[in-house]
């Protein structure tokens, strides 16, 4: 059956912003997606509100919608494009769930358009979990028993029937949100509460509890002419009872005789069958008892999910692509294996290798909330690893994490269990945590029993055997490599550990000899790493696609090449402050450079990227990023033929931490030297005071003592560097505090680190030690080695009140600077930028502070002789007279804002960079017509961070200097106020048309928040405040409805969180400030955030939200593509 | 020269802790891989064989216990081989006829509820040498480039291991059925059918299908077609078998005895054996097909299926005169099943009872019955049969 030609043109529904659940895995399909519908010809649409990834590159689509993806949004769109059909199965839930929200409000019947992929039977019959049960059980499949429950009481009474524990699942929802175990009835009435709140049809299933069976997952397609196929089995290392978004996962099954796969294989299709996804892939959970063999059915995706994106990856099948073929009318044995070119689609991948994913999470960014894993999931990214077995892929997944582990401990992290007991070391491992696997092989180095902990943790003996494996390797490392024995080792020795999966960094902690002297002796043995590819087949048929994985055998399968070749490293796993943005750049750079004739080698280890598909470079090596696994590619790629250089710069901090340690010849774009010179506090210090850029003052500091003494009037001890104002002439920022030093409030952050990673501003020197011995100790730094003179605190004054700006440019060999965008934060400095609305071009700087700004930047970029990008950022602070511009911090590399920029102006920035950073000028570029000039004419653009507060309900959701943020949307119209409307809309947080005001404000803040409240009763809302800001707003004229009380003043006014809970606030005003506020606050925002009512925590965000509103109610609303706003500031450019 | 051809260093050190004892694989054109001896150990250190690889994922102890191995060292794609341990329940036969097993790693400690027994001890129980560590991915790889050859592996020396993969007859031309053949007739099952099933090797999953639609009377290989119609049986089934279809001495002219007498369903070297009495010639693959993953298109509708298959020797495309091709695999085109224009008999070259593998062609045993059930109502046969016939479950 042929590509269907009743069709011309197709809306594609991309997922929006990163969060927890939904990551770029919906980046890579809906890229995919995109490409091939259009390599068949057909006119395809896309929305997504996600400016950060690659398929919103307007060359992706004919027509691209950076629009909210909301049912009213679409629907325009719909009326504007008059789509034959919509795909919605590659946008994950938030697709899925809009797709089925156009059809029930019969816009998709008004338009004539048909969902392609799934029908809404099909996609209700999975998604509703009475139906799904129904359907099961009608096709004698068994699925845990349950029932539904549509209040609290009805939840009670099927608990009661069922018995606990048991399992909360709410219905028609994305990565587990909502969901829980309860073990009484007590643990039920909360969880079946927040479960029936997270449940958009307000219903829940109340499922017997089978934590500790055996979790397994099958990829299956379907095309048309009902032939279906499994490409991947995945079975979970973590038994049922954690999110399989949370566990360890491992890919063939492992653990399934013949006899029970295939029963799971006929079941799998019976599913889908009775489902009646006719078109593409679904995700099928099974749970297998693992002492009779029971076997249930647990859900169903009826769509293309993380795990397909994983199974694509594990296996070198494309299962997006496929699926958009399928959806198209192709089956399944017309589209071509593009991996060995010659045998068809419709076969089952088999595989001669492991592949383990190991999920990374964000704990460290939330105080409070316990790591304990559970049905909800709360990781925020994942590695994935391939070796020729379980022990080597788990060992090269850990270390692949970026979270400073070598492997499966071993390093110097495993010393956080050696003051554990025995049984406190077995009760830790039996609850799921991020820590499980290195508990386990701590429990298992002291003698503990596999036995004992598979009674405790319901982790198959298997399993733990092969980590017995390594444990027992490790011990007689230990004892042969100890005082320079390890250079007696055979090559047999080394084999056997190198294919256990053995970190040089590891053996080189173990034997306390630095890490090259292990790979040289290693090296001298003959034990190198060899590269395998990943062909679908088991080497049954030559492989075309070099796509590559290291282990340790007999022979490589690198094919030579006579091209000049690029390599680029990847940014690894997503987490919070290096996201898909960075994925963007390195895609940005292969394309590019494929395109100006280099062979690209994409070097990465996250299985949900753009980056990691085998077609997006001429080679592909899904290695971990570190040192020894990057150097083992440059060899083996300077063996295969010519290396032009390496890209560090493009990764976020993950590549460019490797700079210094790769060979400096090979490093394209700006160089180490340069690197360490804007890392470096002292030296960037001379060159800004050398350049006459005011910088806000301070130093750094290894101590709480030399902190105090930097901020001053406290501590005689000495020791600090750098104490004092430090360039300009203006110098405000510094001596306020007295005795000398830069004074409070005081920014306190750890250098060398990305996303702000315990940033704090500090008020007073009580704060000050807490602040510096948090740092000091075992949190997420300690684990990387502490402080030290070589990892200082930086101590700097914190400018109050100041407008952030972030620049974007590109600087080229020749010394000229393309400035990208010069962008303003909507919140003040202080939050972190990461977590900051930002907008293009600035709303409220003046042009001659922007003419400053530039010239900073290009100053900076020349003196730090940048080649590729650099990104600046700034403090403004306004004066009477003039504005004065501070530099915060420079950063010669690609920075989270480039895809933004890249989006908004209409300048493909990573491309220009890319081509640069290999040789090219900006001047032949420009000529090549590569280097169109910023188009900012006509509209405005702002970038809002999303945040993932819904996971965490506990967590106060104060914004701060931590970036705490998974990703952004972008809202792009005519003025300000319409932009950021639409940027709240795309977040989650529409902006409020009526109704009340909830104002509580920090006494600094109330000047400012007394024109922003102005503005709301001008559009016609009621404020309601707490009795500081009431007064101060009532004795300034404005009417205060309702007065609630502070905290500690209860009985004085309405309760607020009671207040807020009820419903009768559509927004919350609360901006904390200092010490107490900071603390009082968070009880305010708290039930905000419970009750889904947004809340701003800045006067400069309320004064933008009521901008917002007013413009929003004065203009209609619009939808244009990306396409019509690019040529138009094209136009502009050119009149 | 590809990568997989590079000199490699074979210098044997000082057994590390924790390995088993130092082996090798060396294969008939002198290409040597390094690997551990487990399972059975030869008192001579030798094991031979005809070195084939098989790309399933799970269904090992299926694989090993099929006696259509007999004469080969299996290699296995799968790293990971031995993980759920063993159990009587999947044994295809009553032991193990494949000459030695290769794996990258083989488990030390099963898990699985059905497990009755580790792998390593089976191997030993049964006389199966195997050697683990192997890169297998080169050794496919090898045989891919070059064809399924002789090899021999263990702990004897290089040398010897050389000489005795190069004595190895391989399995062309040899006759490997009459060592896995059941010396005397047997029977198995309770359907209301009577099929006679030809032994050239037959898997018990085969006979578990056979035996609930029929009562199944197995006879050896050498049973002559006057033998078998003497039974009066509603069909005939060819088994699955090892090894040359041209060397199976007297089965193709037995076969075409039966034809037109009887209904005949054959698999594998069944289907071999049909095609061969069809007038239809065989000829020997590269290196055959030994997975779970074939796709092959039913041509009558369409339909892909996946298929379990395990064959060096194959049809030959344009021989045959009296049968149509109704199979054919998509990866490599080659002939995967074909029916008789003139007689109630057809065959498929892959393996419809699965054991190990996917299920997608288990309707086969289904046509079987109808055929039998219409070739009983057409006459030639008793009208008992007939109605015993109709009481067949219908469909897989």
């Amino acid at each position: 059956m042929p590509r269907r030609d009743d069709i011309r043109s197709v809306l594609v529904i991309g997922s929006g912003p990163i969060v927890i659940g939904q990551a770029c895995e919906f980046d890579y399909s809906g890229t995919q997606a995109c490409r091939v519908l259009r390599e068949e010809g057909y006119r395809v649409i896309l929305a997504n509100s996600n400016p950060a990834t690659i398929m919103t590159d307007p060359d992706f689509a004919d027509r691209t919608y950076i629009e909210p993806l909301t049912v009213e949004t679409l629907a325009a769109i719909i009326e504007r494009e008059r789509p034959d059909a919509v795909l919605p199965t590659l946008g994950g839930q938030t697709a899925l769930n809009l797709a089925m929200g156009l059809h029930e409000r019969g816009v998709l019947e008004r338009f004539g358009v048909e969902m392609i992929g799934a029908s809404p039977t099909a996609i209700n019959t999975a998604e509703n979990r009475e139906l799904f049960h129904r359907a099961m059980t009608e096709i004698g499949l068994a699925t845990p028993e349950s029932g539904f429950a549509y209040h609290l009481e009805e939840a009670l009474v099927v608990a009661g029937r069922i018995g606990y524990p048991i399992i909360v699942r709410p219905s028609f929802i994305l990565g587990g949100a909502g969901t829980g175990i309860a073990y009484d009835e007590d643990g039920l009435r909360e969880i079946a509460a927040t479960g029936l709140a997270a449940s958009p049809i307000t219903e829940i299933l109340i499922e017997r509890s089978i934590a500790g069976w055996k979790e397994y997952e099958l990829e299956v397609m379907r095309d048309r002419a009902d032939n279906c196929v499994v490409v991947c089995s995945i079975e979970n290392f973590d038994p049922m009872g954690v999110h399989t978004g949370d566990s360890i996962t491992v890919a063939p099954a492992q653990t399934l005789s013949d006899v029970e796969y295939q029963h799971m294989r006929d079941a799998a299709f019976a599913c889908i069958r009775r489902i009646g996804v006719e078109t593409g892939g679904s995700n099928i959970q099974f749970a297998v008892d693992p002492e009779h063999g029971q076997m249930v059915v647990i859900e169903m995706n009826p769509r293309v999910s993380r795990s397909s994106a994983l199974a694509s990856k594990a296996t070198g099948f494309p299962i997006a692509k496929i699926a958009a073929r399928l959806a198209v009318g192709y089956t399944l044995d017309e589209i071509a294996n593009d991996i060995t070119n010659e045998t068809p689609a419709s076969f089952e991948p088999t595989i001669d290798y492991v592949v383990t994913k190991v999920p990374r999470w964000a704990f460290e960014k939330f105080p409070g909330i316990p790591d304990v894993l559970g049905t909800r999931m709360q990781s925020v990214g994942e590695a994935m690893a391939i070796g020729r077995t379980f022990p080597e892929s788990l060992q090269k997944a850990l270390r692949s994490l970026e979270h400073g582990r070598l492997g499966l401990n071993c390093d110097p992290g495993e010393s956080a269990y050696d003051d554990l007991s025995d049984d406190e070391l077995v009760r830790r491992s039996a609850v799921a945590t991020p820590d499980r696997p290195f508990h386990l092989e701590a429990a298992l180095r002291r003698g503990i029993s596999v036995e004992r902990l598979y009674r405790t943790t319901w982790v198959d003996p298997w399993f733990l055997d092969q980590l017995l494996l390594i444990v027992e390797a490790r011990a007689w490392l230990a004892e042969r490599g100890s005082q320079g024995g390890f250079s007696a080792l055979t090559r047999l020795e080394w084999r056997r550990a190198k294919r256990l999966g053995f970190s040089d960094a590891q053996l080189a902690w173990l034997w306390h000899v630095p890490e090259a002297a292990v790979r040289t002796a290693r090296l001298a043995c003959g034990v190198a790493a060899t590269f395998k590819t990943v062909d679908t087949c088991g080497a049954e048929f030559d492989a075309r696609t070099p796509y590559h994985y290291s282990t340790y055998e007999d022979t490589d399968e690198v094919l030579p090449s006579d091209r000049p070749k690029v390599i680029i490293l990847g940014s690894g796993p997503n987490r919070i402050g290096q996201g898909v943005e960075f994925d963007y750049c390195c895609v940005q750079a292969s394309f590019a450079l494929r395109a100006a004739g280099f062979e690209t080698v994409m070097i990465n280890c996250n299985p949900e990227t753009v980056s990691t598909d085998y077609d997006t470079s001429d080679r592909l090596y899904f290695e971990p990023l570190t040192w020894e696994d990057v150097t083992n590619v440059i060899e083996a790629e300077q063996r295969s033929g010519p290396v032009h250089g390496v890209i560090v710069s493009l990764g976020g901090q993950t590549p460019l931490k490797l700079a210094g340690q790769l060979p400096p010849e090979l490093i394209l774009g700006t160089s180490p030297e340069s690197i360490d010179l804007a890392e470096d506090r002292e030296r960037w210090n001379d060159l800004c005071a050398r350049l006459g850029i005011p910088q806000p003052a301070g130093g750094t500091a290894a101590t709480f003592e030399e902190a105090a003494a930097i901020v001053g009037g406290a501590s005689e001890a000495s020791g600090a560097s750098a104490v004092g104002p430090v360039g300009g002439s203006d110098g405000s920022g510094a001596g306020e505090g007295g005795a000398g030093g830069i004074g409070y409030p005081a920014l306190v952050r750890p250098s060398y680190v990305l996303g702000g990673r315990a940033m704090e501003i500090v008020y007073d020197i009580d704060r000050l030690r807490s602040a510096m011995a948090e740092l000091a100790g075992f949190g997420s730094l300690g684990r990387e080695g502490g402080l030290s003179a070589e990892r200082p605190v930086l101590v700097d004054r914190f400018l109050e009140d100041a407008i952030e700006v972030d620049v974007d440019a590109i600087r080229d060999a020749a010394g000229r600077v393309v400035i990208g965008a010069v962008m303003e934060h909507v919140e003040e400095a202080g939050v972190h930028s990461g977590d900051s609305a930002c907008v293009i071009p600035p709303p409220t700087l003046s042009s001659s502070t922007i003419e400053v700004i530039e010239g900073h930047t290009r100053a900076i970029a020349e003196a730090l002789d940048v080649r590729g990008l650099v990104n600046v950022q700034y403090a403004v602070q306004h004066g009477e007279h003039q504005d004065t511009v501070y530099v915060i911090e420079a950063n010669p590399r690609a920075s989270r804002t480039v895809p933004f920029v890249s989006k908004a102006t209409g300048v493909p920035l990573a491309r220009v960079a890319a081509l640069v950073m290999a040789g090219s000028s900006l001047d032949d570029l420009e000529a090549a017509g590569m280097l169109p000039l910023p188009g900012t004419g006509g509209h405005v653009s702002v970038k809002e961070a999303v945040l993932p507060f819904d996971r965490f309900p506990d967590a106060d959701t104060l914004l701060g200097p931590e970036m705490r943020s998974t990703g952004e949307v972008m809202g792009i119209d005519t003025t300000f106020g319409l932009a950021f409307a639409k940027s709240q809309t795309a977040a989650g947080d529409p902006l409020p048309e009526s109704g009340s005001v909830f104002l509580s404000l920090a006494d600094r803040d109330k000047a400012a928040g007394l024109r922003a409240a102005l503005r709301f009763v001008e559009l016609g809302f009621s404020i309601v405040a707490t009795s500081g800001t009431a007064g101060y707003l009532e004795d300034n004229g404005i009417p205060v409805e309702t007065i609630v009380a502070k905290v500690g003043e209860e009985g004085q006014g309405v309760d607020a969180v009671e207040l807020i809970r009820s419903g009768k606030v559509q927004l919350v005003v609360n901006t904390p400030r200092g010490v107490g506020p900071r603390a009082d606050g968070a009880h305010i925002r708290r039930a905000a955030n419970v009750a889904q009512v947004a809340c701003l925590t800045t006067v400069a965000a309320a004064r933008a939200a009521a901008a917002g509103i007013a413009d929003r109610a004065r203009h209609p609303f619009v939808v244009r593509s990306l396409q019509e706003y690019q040529a138009d500031g094209q136009q502009r450019l050119e009149l | 020269m590809t990568p997989d051809d590079e000199e490699i260093d074979w210098q044997v050190g000082p057994t590390v802790p924790g390995a088993r004892r130092p082996a090798l694989l060396v294969l008939a054109d002198g290409t040597t891989f390094e690997g551990e001896a487990v399972g059975w150990a030869p008192p001579d250190g030798v094991a031979t064989g005809e070195v084939v690889f098989n790309t399933v994922l799970s269904g090992y102890q299926e694989v090993i216990t099929d006696p259509s191995y007999a004469g080969q060292i299996i290699a296995f794609t799968c790293p990971h081989i031995g993980n759920y341990g063993v159990t009587p329940d999947d044994d295809e036969s009553l032991r193990p006829h494949c000459r030695g097993i290769v794996v990258r790693d083989l488990a030390r400690r099963p898990s699985s509820w059905r497990s009755a027994l580790d792998l390593d001890t089976f191997l030993v129980r049964h006389r199966v040498p195997g050697l683990t560590g192997v890169d297998t991915r080169r050794l496919t790889r090898h045989i891919r480039e070059a064809g399924s050859m002789a090899a021999a592996f263990g702990t004897a020396s290089e040398l010897t291991l050389k000489e005795a993969a190069l004595a190895e007859p391989g399995t062309e031309g040899v006759d490997l059925v009459a060592s896995v053949t059941t010396e005397r007739p047997y029977t198995v099952g309770d359907g209301p059918l009577r099929v006679v099933a030809y032994d050239f090797g037959i898997k018990r999953t085969i006979l578990r299908h056979l035996g609930r639609m029929a009562t199944v009377e197995v006879v050896p290989a050498g049973t002559r077609a006057a033998e078998v119609l003497a039974r009066q049986p509603d069909g005939v089934f060819l088994s699955n078998g090892p090894g040359d279809p041209a060397a199976v001495v007297g089965a193709a002219s037995a076969i075409a005895g039966l034809l037109g007498q009887v209904p005949v369903f054959g698999i594998c070297l069944g289907h071999q054996l049909l095609a061969t009495a069809l007038g239809g010639e065989t000829f020997k693959l590269k290196f055959g097909h030994h997975g779970g993953n074939h796709p092959v298109r039913r041509l009558e509708t369409g339909a892909v299926e996946i298929t379990s298959q395990n064959h060096n020797f194959a049809v030959a495309d344009g021989s045959l005169r009296r049968a149509d091709v109704t199979h054919v695999n998509l990866n490599d085109g080659v002939i995967e099943g074909l029916r008789c224009r003139d007689a109630p008999a057809f065959s498929v070259q892959y393996h419809p009872e699965a054991g190990p593998g996917p299920h997608d062609a288990r309707y086969l045993f289904a046509e079987f019955a109808r055929l039998m059930a219409a070739s009983a109502g057409s006459g030639g046969s008793g009208a008992s049969r007939a109605s015993r016939a109709s009481a067949l479950p219908g469909g897989s």
